[in-house]
Formats: structure tokens, C-alpha cells, sequence
């Protein structure tokens, strides 16, 4: 594990600037550059605000600004968009960098780095104008956003944890990949971002209670909504399983390493 | 050898078959998991390479060049054996593998030298070199997207050969931009060379392989079949390509010490082959210029619809210096019946430099030995020129000039 660690030290300068360069190259011949990475993200909020403020607004208590449910949607959505980036990245990793993988050698263990890196600049972007458009509608974030950073690195250790582990596993069956984009697309509505946990018919909460994700976006919506201190108890088991979850998939990836090649 | 800087013991790859994918993944875990189906692609492969040295890899498609570079530059992992190396490689394989088309050749240099392991202060202080080499102007500040394909090539081998390697590895007859580049490239690589870089070139190019490698390897169905003087495995090389069902191959050692190597499926063989001077005379030595005739004699073993005779005459390197048959003369013995003899004159100014010379022969069906190859001969007469009648001159060629000074 620390090989693995220290070689992607040894390779920082070219983690930083393939991060630079993804980002560059992602964006390099659209007229709103990098506003699109925010754009998209917002767009969506945009809409499911349109479609269901009037449904879900009354029903948040506690809070009196009238936009009260846009705020919860961009603080679950500024969680759910790192989590889907991290995965879906870090899924078609290895099969999407095949080609560059079997002609030159360098240390594999800079693509998740890299992913992630790139995954938490345009996070950093969303949180910006989440920031910015809170501050137009008048709410603002009051210490409680002290505890985002923790919260940022729970879900990148467990979407790069869930995301590498599968990752790994797709290069040799690619069916993986397929399941994926199905399984995320429900994750998204058992996880609480357009509604509230509140609402669930009682049956519901328990499945709710089984998803990492759920306490992990309670937690953004805790400090950047309610600005309360998220529950530690829960952030802490998830944390524990993310961190546990993480050290399988790097284990996992140093086995699979030496045989990826010879499939992609 | 005192210090290789490459040493390959007993290496093997295998691609392996678990049948189902959760197998593979069990015996990451430590269980005993045996594939349901083995492929090895290469196995014991044993050398060593001395610093300096310059060795060529040839073998046909398959033979495995390919997985034994992969493996010498750590893309894949050997299934048995192991390859140590002392210091760095660089493989001018994929020039332009990593390029951004939406980054510019500046960014794109950072980028490369990067995924080669360079630190951010290595690259600047290269850059202006890197720049200076590629020779493209202010291009180099372009978007990649806006090259042309040789102007990619080359900012790719400016990055590519940078940083001095340990060994460098280059695959296939180096084939970047035009022909000014490449001398420049070939002129890098000797550079290297002199200063103790190993080189290993893969490449079906004689030519190349017997100019600038001090020892060559033969891979066939992926282990080594011969190891040793480039010019000896190339005909053996050559000989192997032509292999077909029923032919022969035979390596007799000639009173030189040369090997001569034979092949084909001998429907019709070389009885005799001999220098004659104009005069009728046999002649070995020949001087500069000396109209000759090369006399083959051919005998027929079986019926064969068309007979083309081909002579090839190499230097002392093994490089071709001149061949042609009888197909491109458009002389093709139709119906050549068993038991004929077929006689050839070519006759010819010897306009050779002084040297040591060697002609192999073929009879075949067409214009290449690869269709039907009746027998391929290397080293089948061996003569010499000497320059006894004209003003001393070098090379390989005579080509007998008229000088005009003016003071």
C-alpha cells in the first residue's frame, strides 16, 4: 500500500497537470468553457425545483426562507454529483486508458488520483455558485460549514472506494459498467436530494437507513441547509466503512494489476 | 559480458483462461485456481545486453516481438522468469501515444515527459532543447490538432529521447516525417549509442538491422531460435519466411567461416554459379569496373510452371547493394520440365568499391520468394574487389567521376 502511495507521490507533477489537462481538454471548444461543469449540476436543480416545489416546499421544517427546498436540492445534489463523478469515472478507468496503459509504462495507481482530482475541482466550482446563488436568495451558510471538508473526503473515500473496486472488476467483466448506469439512476431516488427523508411511508426509512450515501448527503444538507452540526455517530460508521470499503479496492487493485493488461 | 544493463532470465508470458471471471478473481485472493486454458505467447526467453550494445529482435508476425518489449518495458507482467534492468528505458514505440489534441505541443511535451516520470523542474530545463529539436516554429505553441502527422512525430520523438536513456528501444524502421528527420532521429540514436546508450531495435528491415546492431535475436513461436551475428541471423531470417510445407533448411559453414544458409522446397536448384572475366576466364579477384559475367547453372527437379532467377549482391555487412530477377527483366522460363538445365549469363561492369562481396541466388515462381519458394541460397559465391587501375576513391559504389578545377 505505501509503494503504491509513494510512487503516485513521485508522479504528483503528472497527477496536477493531467487534472489541468483534463479539465482543458474537456472544455477546450465549447464557448462556455468551465461554466459547464456548474451549469449542468444547477440545470437540474433548476428543474426538479420547477417540477416540485410546490409538492415538497411546505414540508421542510424548520426553515423559513421561501426557497427553502431549492437549498435542500443543490446541498444533496453538490453531494450527489462528486459521489455519481467519482464512480462513473473511476468505473471506465482502466478500460477507457487500455491503450495507454499497454504501451507505456507508469504507475497505474495515478488514474484514480487523477479522476478524483478532476472530480473535486469541478465539485469545488458547484460549491461556488451554490455558495454565490444561496447568498442572491438570502441564505447564508453560518460555522456548521466547518465540517464540509470532512464530509468531501467521506464521499470520495467511499465513491473512489465502491468506484475503484468496480473499476477493477469491469475491466474483466464489462458488464459491470452496463448494471451501473441503471443502478445509479435508482440510488439517486433512494437516496433523500429531491425529497425528504420524512415523507417516506414507514417501510421506506429502513431501506433508506441501509444506504451509505443517505448520511453522507443528510450530512451536506445538515451543515449548508440547517446549518447544524451533522450526526457524528453515523458519519463515523460511514466514514469507518468507506475507509474499510477503500482499503479493498486498492487491495484488489494491486492484485488485478499485473493482469489487466493482458485483457483490456 | 561485465555489466548488462539487461538481463532477461527464463521469461514467459501466458495468457490465461479461467473460464468464468469470478476464478481470476478467487486466486487474487490465494485460492487455487487452475485456468481452464494457457496460452503462451513466450517462454524461455534468456539474454543479457551489454551497455553499448545495439541488439536486433526480428521474427515473423506472432513470434512474439511485441509481448517481449511489453514485458522488457514493464506494460505487462511476466507469468515466469524475470527481466532486471539497470537504469532507465525509453521506447520509441508509439510516438504520440498520450497526445491531446486539444492541448498545445508545448503542454503536450509536459504531459509526455510526465507519464515518462520527469519531474516539472527536469522538463523545463529540457524544454528548450525538446523545442530547438522538433524544429517546428511556432507550432509548437499550437494546438496539436492543427499538425500534420510528421509534425507530431516529431515533437513526439523529441520527447521520447529527451532525457538519455540506459537502453533505448525502437520499433520498426523508425519511420518519423521526412527524410531530413530521420537522420536527424538516426543521428540522435548513434549519438546515445557512443555515449553508452543500449539499443534494441524491432525490425523486419535488414538494412537496418545489419547497419547499426552489433548482434541480433531470432524469435520464432515465441522462443529465441537463433542468437548471435546479425548478418548470419538475418539470412536465417530470410530463410524462415520462405519456410513452406516439404522445404528444407540447411546452414553449411563455408571455408570462410561464414554460414550459408539454404532453403526452399528445392523443385529446382543452383548446380553451379562462378565469375567469369570477359575473357572466359574464372576470376575470384576482380578489379574496379571489370566488365564480368555472373554463369549460373540451374537444374530443374520437377515440373514447375514458371522459373524466375534472382541474384542479390550484398557487402560485407550483409546490405543490399544490387539485385534483381528475371521476372523484372521479364525473362520467366515458362514450363520448365524435369531434368532441363536452365543456363543464366548476366553479364556487368563491376562498379563496386574495393570490398568483400557476397551474391545470394533465388528461384522462384514471381517477384518475391514468399509465394513459391524453390531455393533461396545466401552466400552463394563470394568474391572480392580490388582497386588496382584507378585513383583511390572509398564507398561502395564506383561511379567514376570527371573533375574540373579552375584556379
Amino acid at each position: 500500500m505505501s509503494e503504491l502511495l509513494r510512487s503516485a507521490w513521485r508522479y504528483r507533477h503528472f497527477i496536477l497537470s493531467s487534472v489541468k489537462n483534463d479539465l482543458k481538454a474537456r472544455f477546450a471548444r465549447s464557448r462556455l468553457g468551465a461554466a459547464w461543469m456548474v451549469l449542468q449540476p444547477l440545470a437540474q436543480v433548476a428543474i426538479y425545483s420547477l417540477v416540485l416545489s410546490r409538492v415538497m416546499g411546505a414540508k421542510l421544517p424548520g426553515v423559513t426562507n421561501q426557497y427553502a427546498y431549492s437549498i435542500y436540492l443543490m446541498a444533496g445534489m453538490l453531494a450527489w454529483s462528486l459521489f455519481v463523478e467519482v464512480v462513473q469515472r473511476s468505473l471506465t478507468l482502466f478500460v477507457d486508458n487500455g491503450n495507454l496503459m499497454k504501451k507505456i509504462f507508469f504507475p497505474r495507481i495515478c488514474l484514480p488520483f487523477i479522476a478524483v482530482g478532476t472530480a473535486l475541482v469541478s465539485n469545488l466550482l458547484l460549491f461556488a455558485a451554490t455558495v454565490a446563488i444561496f447568498a442572491i436568495v438570502g441564505h447564508f451558510p453560518t460555522s456548521a460549514l466547518a465540517w464540509l471538508p470532512l464530509l468531501v473526503a467521506v464521499n470520495v473515500a467511499f465513491s473512489l472506494g465502491l468506484g475503484l473496486l468496480l473499476g477493477v472488476i469491469n475491466v474483466f467483466v464489462r458488464d459491470v459498467g452496463q448494471v451501473m448506469a441503471v443502478v445509479l439512476q435508482l440510488w439517486f431516488w433512494i437516496t433523500p436530494i429531491v425529497y425528504m427523508p420524512s415523507i417516506l411511508p414507514h417501510g421506506f426509512g429502513r431501506i433508506i437507513e441501509l444506504n451509505p450515501l443517505y448520511y453522507i448527503v443528510s450530512g451536506f444538507q445538515d451543515v449548508m441547509l440547517f446549518n447544524r452540526t451533522p450526526d457524528i455517530v453515523a458519519l463515523g460508521w460511514t466514514a469507518l466503512g468507506s475507509l474499510v470499503l477503500l482499503a479493498l479496492a486498492f487491495m484488489m487493485f494491486r492484485k488485478a494489476a499485473p493482469e489487466m493488461v493482458d485483457v483490456l | 559480458m561485465m555489466d548488462p544493463v539487461l538481463e532477461v532470465k527464463a521469461l514467459g508470458k501466458a495468457f490465461r483462461d479461467y473460464g468464468s471471471e469470478l476464478k481470476r478473481f478467487a486466486s487474487w485472493f490465494g485460492a487455487r485456481v487452475t485456468p481452464k486454458a494457457e496460452h503462451w505467447v513466450i517462454r524461455d526467453i534468456s539474454f543479457a545486453v551489454g551497455r553499448g550494445e545495439a541488439i536486433g529482435i526480428v521474427g515473423q508476425n506472432g513470434a512474439g516481438k511485441s509481448t517481449l518489449l511489453k514485458l522488457i518495458t514493464r506494460t505487462l507482467m511476466p507469468t515466469e522468469g524475470s527481466v532486471s534492468v539497470n537504469g532507465r528505458i525509453a521506447a520509441i514505440l508509439e510516438l504520440g501515444m498520450g497526445f491531446s489534441p486539444d492541448l498545445t505541443g508545448r503542454q503536450n511535451v509536459y504531459h509526455a515527459a510526465g507519464l515518462m516520470g520527469f519531474t516539472r523542474e527536469q522538463i523545463d530545463r529540457a524544454m528548450p532543447e525538446i523545442e530547438a529539436f522538433a524544429e517546428i516554429g511556432a507550432y509548437f505553441d499550437e494546438y496539436v490538432r492543427t499538425y500534420s502527422s510528421g509534425m507530431q512525430m516529431r515533437v513526439a520523438f523529441s520527447v521520447a529521447t529527451a532525457f538519455r536513456p540506459d537502453i533505448l528501444i525502437v520499433d520498426e524502421a523508425l519511420s518519423v516525417g521526412d527524410s531530413y528527420f530521420q537522420h536527424k532521429c538516426f543521428k540522435r540514436i548513434k549519438e546515445f549509442r557512443e555515449r553508452g546508450t543500449s539499443l534494441m531495435i524491432v525490425s523486419h528491415d535488414s538494412g537496418a538491422i545489419q547497419s547499426l546492431c552489433d548482434r541480433a535475436i531470432l524469435l520464432q513461436a515465441g522462443r529465441i531460435l537463433k542468437d548471435g551475428d546479425p548478418v548470419e541471423v538475418m539470412d536465417a531470417y530470410n530463410a524462415l519466411i520462405a519456410e513452406r510445407e516439404n522445404s528444407t533448411m540447411k546452414v553449411e559453414r563455408l571455408e570462410g567461416g561464414q554460414l550459408q544458409t539454404t532453403s526452399g522446397t528445392l523443385e529446382a536448384v543452383v548446380a553451379s554459379i562462378r565469375l567469369y572475366s570477359e575473357h572466359g576466364d574464372p576470376v575470384e579477384y576482380i578489379d574496379v569496373g571489370q566488365p564480368v559475367e555472373l554463369r549460373v547453372e540451374v537444374k530443374v527437379n520437377a515440373d514447375i510452371p514458371r522459373l524466375v532467377f534472382g541474384y542479390l549482391i550484398k557487402d560485407r555487412l550483409g546490405q543490399s547493394i544490387f539485385g534483381t530477377n528475371t521476372h523484372h527483366t521479364k525473362q520467366v522460363v515458362e514450363d520448365a520440365r524435369t531434368g532441363q538445365a536452365v543456363r543464366y549469363v548476366a553479364s556487368f561492369p563491376m562498379n563496386l568499391g574495393p570490398g568483400t562481396y557476397s551474391i545470394s541466388t533465388a528461384l522462384v515462381s514471381t517477384d518475391t520468394h514468399l509465394v513459391d519458394n524453390y531455393e533461396w541460397r545466401d552466400l552463394a559465391l563470394i568474391f572480392t574487389v580490388a582497386n588496382h587501375s584507378h585513383p583511390h576513391f572509398v564507398g561502395n559504389a564506383w561511379i567514376p567521376p570527371h573533375i574540373d578545377v579552375t584556379t
